[in-house]
């Protein structure tokens, strides 16, 4: 048994970690924070595609590095630390895994090389109002290989160029793969907790649509897809963690309170040690999804699941917890608190809220108690 | 990234199925309380076997009589014999803490003396830390030892210990004893290694809130020990209690007992208002979820020390959370469980209760475990000083003689 990462996949992390330290400081992320009109960091991104790293797990024969999964775990947790405003998880968790898992060998070819390149942003468009994704929340129809209906929010739609699109056809349910060029397109940016990643509704109207996978198979394969994009949420969400844990304890111990760091206080040492063992118990989740996604193992919707609640729960935690420990300049808009605040929502709702993934990790655990 | 065995380590996992094959056995005691309660006779008797096998303090070098194997082998043995009904553990603390101590610290004829008979089960060893006006603050002690005027260097004991785990059926002990009250807390305890059958020493069981009584009292009224007996430098005994309680931390152990899988058998088998199982009752599965989550992610912490055990790397800061989320974890899951019965949930008669009672019996424990080996607030402290590096606290007894510290009652 070996339960770490490989010394190759560390020193990515920590190329990663300088990477983005000199290319995505938060002055980066608060010029897209402050500036109504950006939802992302365009330049940033072209660097990033630079790196290699959206190509990461893509074959070679697709333009990728052939590399695994576990390399874009330690990527996706540097991104997660940096609060990295660009379409990272859309396009390559999401996108990418999904055009891998189930694309026809046209699709991958037209997707995939333009995704390690950095010419692609994926999308997937499965909400169409409030509440949570089932069978009987689609309305969005595809008739004669044209699609018509309305999505909202779409996490990236306003600078995506292709999007995956759960709709009806024929009365079954089935994911497409859109060309957001096409006409009939159109798109309206969203305002959203976190203003440093880009949403959008998007409307469709007799948008040519090609399915990718089987017919009927389109809440299934959203699963699957999830599962997978889960994991390296999870690494995301528990890379704030980490973050927000380190501004909680560097701030604790360099403000003074009644003559003393209030780090001294244990009701602040009780409120980090508490954030430490949340973040403790999100990483080793996220490492036994990483290990599942990595080998495609039989336990990956369990183990995605776990990751994702505990992370979840490390991230929101976390970031609430460094703004109470900074006490009221936590609660300004100059100190960086808010932006953990506000990825840690995003990252918490944008791939279905946990609430969802306990029912379907308690419905997993059922069946496998009932095989045992 | 690599869940499955090496081939070494599946080879070691292959001869150990065999053995206990051969030789686990394959009904437990009836009596067996997992607090000691059970048949000693049958626990030595396992003991014995393993031992004689290769199979007993794996981890420990071979000059110790242990067998130089990793901790993954350790680790291997423990899940394989797991599978088997085998007695409650009463060598847990002796091997784990005590002997390994006066490994450490004895002379050549004393460990050739305790080694073995300690790894063949033939003689049980307690730890004597706690005393009642120092639990948290262990380096408190004031149990005495003071040096005989007679010139045989021998000293003479006296005060009392508690919370002392398997005292009553226990041969010997470490104690922990002040022997400089001049000195500040720290600097004026000494280690001894005792005999718990001498006359002077008194082992009163405690009757639990639990209603077992795994933990003793235990009284030392002028027990004369041999400067022999001593186990480091006199006023090195704080150093000597971190190296028992490193060997601690390295003892990784499993947590079992009424856990998720036995909650969400019950709340299928239980129903609410509405007459549908609670299973079906999204507060109810939100719960479980949590709880999966946390018990799966101390195995994978684990996991983690694991490898960095095999790695032979000091393990990370990861091993510190188990007992704080252990806890707690415990008595949430069981009082839910015991709630999800309703006015039936009082009830705790093995035979009308699920599952024997043994949502009720985790229930009665778990404030135990949040307090036994460091409370949740001392915990939270360590990972606070250790892990994060915060400053202590302020101590108002640190450079003062141990006899000018405030107490209370």
């Amino acid at each position: 048994m070996n339960f770490d990462f490989s010394e190759d996949q560390k020193f990515l992390k920590t190329e990663a970690r300088r990477f983005l330290e000199a290319n995505c400081p938060t002055s980066r992320v608060r010029k897209v924070l402050d500036d109504p009109a950006a939802t992302w960091d365009a330049e940033l991104w072209k660097a990033v595609a630079g790196q290699g790293w959206l190509g990461a797990a893509i074959p070679e024969e697709y333009g990728g590095l052939g590399l695994g999964r576990l390399e874009l775990c330690v990527i996706a947790e540097e991104l997660g630390r940096a609060v990295a405003p660009i379409p990272f998880a859309s396009t390559v968790y999401v996108l990418a895994e999904a055009v891998m898992l189930a694309g026809s060998e046209a699709q991958k070819a037209a997707v995939l090389p333009g995704v390690a390149a950095g010419e692609v942003i994926g999308a997937l468009a499965t909400s169409e109002g409030p509440g949570a994704l089932s069978a009987t929340s689609i309305r969005a129809t595809v008739e004669g290989g044209r699609l018509s209906g309305t999505k909202i929010p779409v996490t990236d739609g306003g600078i995506a160029t292709h999007v995956l699109v759960l709709a009806r056809e024929g009365g079954q349910l089935g994911l497409f793969l859109v060309d957001l060029s096409a006409a009939g397109v159109t798109r309206q940016t969203l305002s959203t907790l976190d203003p440093s990643r880009d949403a959008a509704k998007l409307v469709f109207d007799k948008v040519p649509a090609e399915r990718l996978g089987g017919a009927g198979e389109g809440l299934a394969l959203v699963e699957q897809v999830l599962d997978r994009a889960a994991v390296l949420l999870a690494f995301e969400q528990t890379g704030g963690a980490d973050r927000a844990l380190e501004m909680a304890k560097d701030y604790a111990l360099e403000r003074f309170a009644f003559g003393r760091a209030i780090a001294n206080y244990q009701a602040i040492k009780h409120k980090l040690a508490d954030m430490y063992v949340k973040n403790e118990l999100a990483r080793s989740n996220a490492y036994y999804g990483a290990w599942a996604l990595n080998t495609n193992a039989p336990e990956l919707p369990v183990a995605a699941s776990a990751a994702r609640i505990a992370a979840s729960e490390a991230y929101w935690f976390g970031s609430k917890e460094n703004i109470q420990t900074h006490g009221g300049i936590g609660f300004t808009w100059a100190v960086d608190c808010h932006l953990h605040y506000r990825r840690s929502r995003q990252l918490s709702l944008v791939a279905g809220a946990p609430r969802v993934w306990k029912d379907r990790l308690v419905s997993h655990l059922e069946r496998r108690n009932a095989a045992a | 990234m690599d869940f499955n065995d090496t081939p070494l380590e599946a080879a070691y996992r292959q001869k150990v199925r065999t053995w206990l094959e051969a030789n686990a056995p394959r009904s437990r005691d009836a009596n067996d309380d997992g607090e000691g309660g059970g048949d000693l006779a049958a626990a030595r008797s396992w003991q014995a076997r393993k031992a004689a096998a290769g199979f007993a303090c794996i981890t420990w070098p071979k000059e110790w009589g242990g067998q130089s194997g990793t901790p993954i082998d350790s680790v291997i043995f423990g899940e394989e014999e797991a599978r088997y009904p085998i007695p409650s553990n009463p060598f847990q603390i002796g091997l784990g803490m005590c002997v390994p101590t006066v490994m450490n610290f004895a002379d050549p004829a004393t460990k050739d003396r305790f080694g073995p008979p300690a790894i063949r089960g033939e003689e049980i060893w307690c730890q004597l830390f706690s005393e009642p006006s120092s639990g948290s603050d262990v380096a408190a002690a004031r149990t005495r030892a003071e040096k005989t005027a007679d010139g045989s260097g021998d000293w003479i004991i006296n005060g009392q210990k508690v919370w002392t785990t398997g005292a009553q059926f226990s041969d010997f002990g470490i104690v922990i004893v002040r022997t400089d009250p001049n000195l500040p807390k720290h600097k004026g305890l000494t280690m001894f290694w005792v005999d718990m059958k001498d006359p002077g020493v008194d082992v009163r069981p405690i009757h639990q809130m639990s209603g077992g009584s795994g933990f003793n009292e235990v009284f030392f009224t002028d027990v004369r020990v041999k400067d022999s007996q001593r186990l480091g430098g006199v006023g090195e005994g704080w150093k000597v209690s971190l190296v028992t309680l490193m060997n601690e931390r390295l003892a990784v152990g499993g947590a079992t007992g009424t856990g998720w899988s036995q909650f969400l058998e019950a709340a299928r088998d239980t129903t609410g208002s509405d007459g549908a199982p609670l299973l079906q009752e999204s507060a109810v599965r939100e719960k479980l979820a949590d709880w999966y989550v946390q018990a799966e992610g101390l195995r994978h912490a684990r996991n983690r020390t694991m490898t960095a055990l095999s790695k032979g790397q000091t393990p990370g800061p990861e091993s510190s959370i188990g007992k704080v989320v252990a806890a707690t974890l415990m008595q949430d899951l069981a009082n839910e469980a015991v709630e999800m019965l309703d006015q039936y949930g009082i009830i705790n008669d093995p035979d009308l209760a699920p599952l024997s009672g043994g949502f009720h019996g985790s229930l009665m424990m778990a404030p135990g475990l949040r307090i036994a080996g460091g409370t949740d607030e001392i915990l939270r402290n360590i990972i606070a000083e250790r892990v994060l590096g915060l400053p202590g606290d302020i101590r108002l007894d640190k450079d003062v003689a141990f006899k000018d510290v405030p107490t209370g009652r």
